[in-house]
């Protein structure tokens, strides 16, 4: 068996390899350093071929870690992040990190082992057919039976996995096709994909309808969304935004697109967004959304959605047109390019009217913000985020959260400058994404200040990475919003199901206690005069530290959109000044 | 509304999965499907009929595109075509009524493939409706077993669909050029 390795000056030689080898060569080849995977029968072959590779692999402590791990690393950095699993329940394990790369246009690309190709079908010892199962959750998947198919392969899989609108790629490699031999052949393995086109552009005509849109309205908003920082559109929708003199609502995905800071930027819409983000929405007379997908929890209601607003769709993906919401104009396109299309055109547009009366709504949520409430002496999560934010606004920091009320405050109360520095779980809502996504987070980006912000719940569902994250001495920091509930179902229970709690109170273990266990530094906060201090402590210590913030325990994400309820009909936090009925 | 798509894809395993599991998931239901060859080796062809309004079939039309291994999407249901469904029915025919079930056969040019002393098993090739308008004057003589194909179509006139994409794609035969045009049709 011939296992040797190829140098880039010998490209244009032939040379015979195993599958195994082939597929190492050609992860280095697309430029991955870094894998998480876990090994098993079927994939270990491939294992047994790692000796020879520079890539690094991070064993993980449960496949759907590795997943969330390549799929933070993509998020974190832009490029495709790798996972590596066996055949069977490795692999099936792997399916809720797939789902989540899949609903947030996350490039990440699964490499799992398959049983010899001979036993397919024959129910073997961990077979599971892995490309029928995530065929609906993948934007391609393969099953490769032959060493000669694996270079074509994984070529093909990062440029799909990449290219047009991202998504994860599943490579399904049976062991047999790992261990036999073939040439392998670079230049000859280009992508054959004869009905794969990323590239789409708008026609002039629809350019000019949208220009006459954009000059004729007088109540305009960009909806900002993911598909800005996935196409680096984050200057161009500036530009775009200064110019015309158009207010940015974001998405949760698309927090960093535009700097908080920016006058222009609203703050997030939709289900937990600022009430005037959501009544400017409402008031509009146009709608342009940039790389959002009108999501059910940033529309509300759709027969009452922005009655009066005309909408321009400017996409990467044909099939999200008219989705959900009919839309005037579409650009089916990637964002950027069309941004560069439309700016020279852009006329300079006096708003200062509409603006100021975006403005006039601010003054209301002010009262009502928790932060400008009395100390009652409670500690809540949005104290220890914002504390949190203030702390670390200044550096360069990723701040990655779980998914539930400490996800929606963190979107609140977390001042998000730059693309790239909130990675969450949006489309899916995948509990237990957060701990592992930053692992990959801080492995893509090793400068950075990596933050878990996760709550009690989530936490449990993933916190076996811990062991990783020890293991890879990566100093990243963990701030559990303990609320000692499920705390967002819990408040979905108060609101609509009378307040019966059924099965949301946590018993939890000693966080602190478990940290140490893992030999990481921990403290436990309850007091609001603690916060400050314990996240100085975190950023000092030398390596990774978790903090257990014990919070408030029946505490609301304000303000709210009920499921299927217009977006202007919000439940309030009730205001100190007009404290009545009404306003619930 | 009933769409006829032709859909061009890749002759590669598993393809008639992916496209079946995406109405699926997309919550469109597929009236009929076929599948089959085509002139090129690397390219099958499949006849797709859903219910859906305008709107849907374009966002059918545009999910479609998203799979990576469809190589061409045409919807066909306002354009010229010609559209088959094959029928094969086995008719009670007694003595006293095949005289009369052969009769009817023979009107809808359909052909008796198989004959039992107790049933008739006629064969048709047509537009559905022409099968539907047969099946319904067969009825009172006691269907005993129908079983269709679904349809194929192809446009008419001499434009190809050409998904070719793949592979340089064949002229459209001259000879062909001046008997037919997208306007005219022929019914059989």
């Amino acid at each position: 068996m011939t296992d040797r390795k190829t140098t880039p000056t010998m490209s244009k030689d032939k040379i015979t390899m195993t599958g195994a080898g082939i597929l190492w060569e050609c992860l280095e080849r697309e430029g991955v350093e870094h894998v998480f995977g876990y090994p098993g029968g079927a994939i270990l072959p491939a294992y047994d071929a790692l000796k020879h590779s520079k890539i690094h692999h991070i064993l993980v402590r449960h496949e759907q870690g590795a997943t969330h791990m390549a799929d933070g690393y993509a998020r974190a950095s832009g490029q495709v992040g790798v996972a590596v699993a066996t055949s069977g329940p490795g692999a099936t394990n792997m399916v809720t990190g797939i789902a989540t790369a899949m609903l947030d246009s996350s490039p990440i690309v699964c490499i799992t082992g398959q049983v010899g190709s001979k036993l397919i079908g024959s129910d073997a010892f961990q077979e599971t057919d892995i490309t029928g199962v995530t065929l609906p959750i993948t934007k391609h998947n393969y099953l490769v039976i032959h060493a000669s198919e694996v270079a074509r392969t994984i070529r093909e899989a990062f440029y799909v996995a990449r290219s047009g609108r991202p998504g994860p790629v599943l490579v399904d490699i049976t062991k047999d096709a790992q261990q036999g031999s073939c040439e392998f052949d670079w230049e000859a393995a280009k992508p054959q994909l004869p009905g794969y086109r990323p590239d789409l552009s708008p026609a002039p005509q629809e350019y000019k309808q949208a220009l006459e849109l954009i000059h004729n309205s007088k109540r305009p908003v960009i909806l900002a969304g993911h598909g800005i920082i996935i196409s680096g559109a984050m200057r161009e929708v500036r530009d775009f935004a200064e110019r015309a003199g158009i207010p940015v609502a974001l998405t949760l995905l698309g927090l960093g697109a535009l700097p908080a800071s920016h006058p222009l930027n609203l703050g997030m819409m939709g289900m937990h967004g600022e009430a005037w983000v959501n009544h400017t929405i409402q008031e509009a007379d146009l709608l342009l959304a940039f790389g959002m997908r009108f999501d059910d929890r940033v529309t509300g209601n759709l027969k009452t959605y922005a009655p009066n607003a005309r909408k321009i769709h400017i996409e990467i993906d044909p099939a999200e047109i008219n989705k959900n919401v009919k839309v005037d104009v579409p650009l089916v396109g990637d964002l950027r390019e069309v941004l560069l299309e439309l700016l020279p055109h852009i006329e300079s547009i006096d708003r200062s009217e509409w603006l100021d009366s975006i403005d006039k709504l601010k003054g209301d949520s002010a009262v009502r913000d928790i932060q400008n409430l009395p100390d009652s002496g409670h500690l809540y999560a949005a104290h220890v985020i914002n504390d949190l934010w203030h702390q670390t606004r200044d550096g360069n920091t990723i701040v990655v959260t779980d998914v539930g009320q400490h996800q929606m405050w963190e979107a609140q109360y977390y001042k998000h400058e730059h693309p790239r520095s909130l990675i969450t779980s949006g489309g899916l809502g995948t509990m237990g994404f957060a701990l592992p996504a930053a692992i990959g987070a801080k492995v893509a980006c090793p400068e950075a200040e990596v933050w878990v912000v996760v709550g009690d719940g989530g936490f449990q569902m993933t916190m076996c990475e811990l062991a990783t994250l020890v293991q890879e001495n990566l100093k990243i920091h963990i701030a559990i919003i303990n609320n000692g509930y499920l705390g967002m179902v819990r408040q979905w229970q108060e609101f609509f199901y009378d307040r019966n709690y059924a099965a949301t109170p946590l018993l939890n273990p000693d966080f602190a206690r478990l940290a140490e266990a893992y030999g990481i530094r921990s403290a436990t906060v309850s007091e609001r005069s603690e916060v400050v201090p314990a996240v100085q402590s975190a950023r000092q210590h030398e390596g990774p530290m978790l903090i257990n913030f014990k919070v408030e325990q029946e505490d609301t994400v304000y303000p709210m959109v009920a499921a299927g309820a217009a977006l202007h009909d919000m439940i309030r936090r009730p205001s100190p000044i007009v404290e009545t009925a009404s306003d619930e | 509304m009933l769409n006829t798509f032709m859909v061009y894809v890749e002759n590669k395993p598993g393809v008639l999965t992916r496209v079946a599991s995406l109405f699926r998931r997309r919550a469109f239901n597929i009236d009929s499907l076929t599948v089959g060859r085509t002139e090129k080796p690397e390219v099958s062809r499949m006849t797709i009929t859903v219910d859906a309004d305008r709107d849907q079939a374009r966002r059918i039309e545009a999910n479609l595109y998203k799979l990576v291994n469809v190589l061409l999407v045409e919807n066909i249901t306002n354009q010229p075509a010609i559209i088959r469904d094959l029928a094969l029915i086995r008719v009670a025919a007694t003595h006293d009524a095949r005289s009369h079930v052969l009769e009817l056969a023979s009107v809808f040019r359909a052909r008796v493939v198989d004959v039992s002393s107790e049933s008739l098993t006629i064969e048709i090739t047509g537009a559905e409706d022409k099968i539907d308008g047969l099946l319904e004057v067969l009825r009172p003589y006691g269907v005993l077993e129908m079983v269709r194909t679904g349809i194929v179509a192809m446009r008419r006139g001499s434009k190809s669909g050409d998904a070719a994409s793949t592979t340089e794609s064949t002229a459209p035969g001259s000879a062909n050029e001046g008997v037919a045009n997208d306007d005219v049709s022929y019914s059989v």
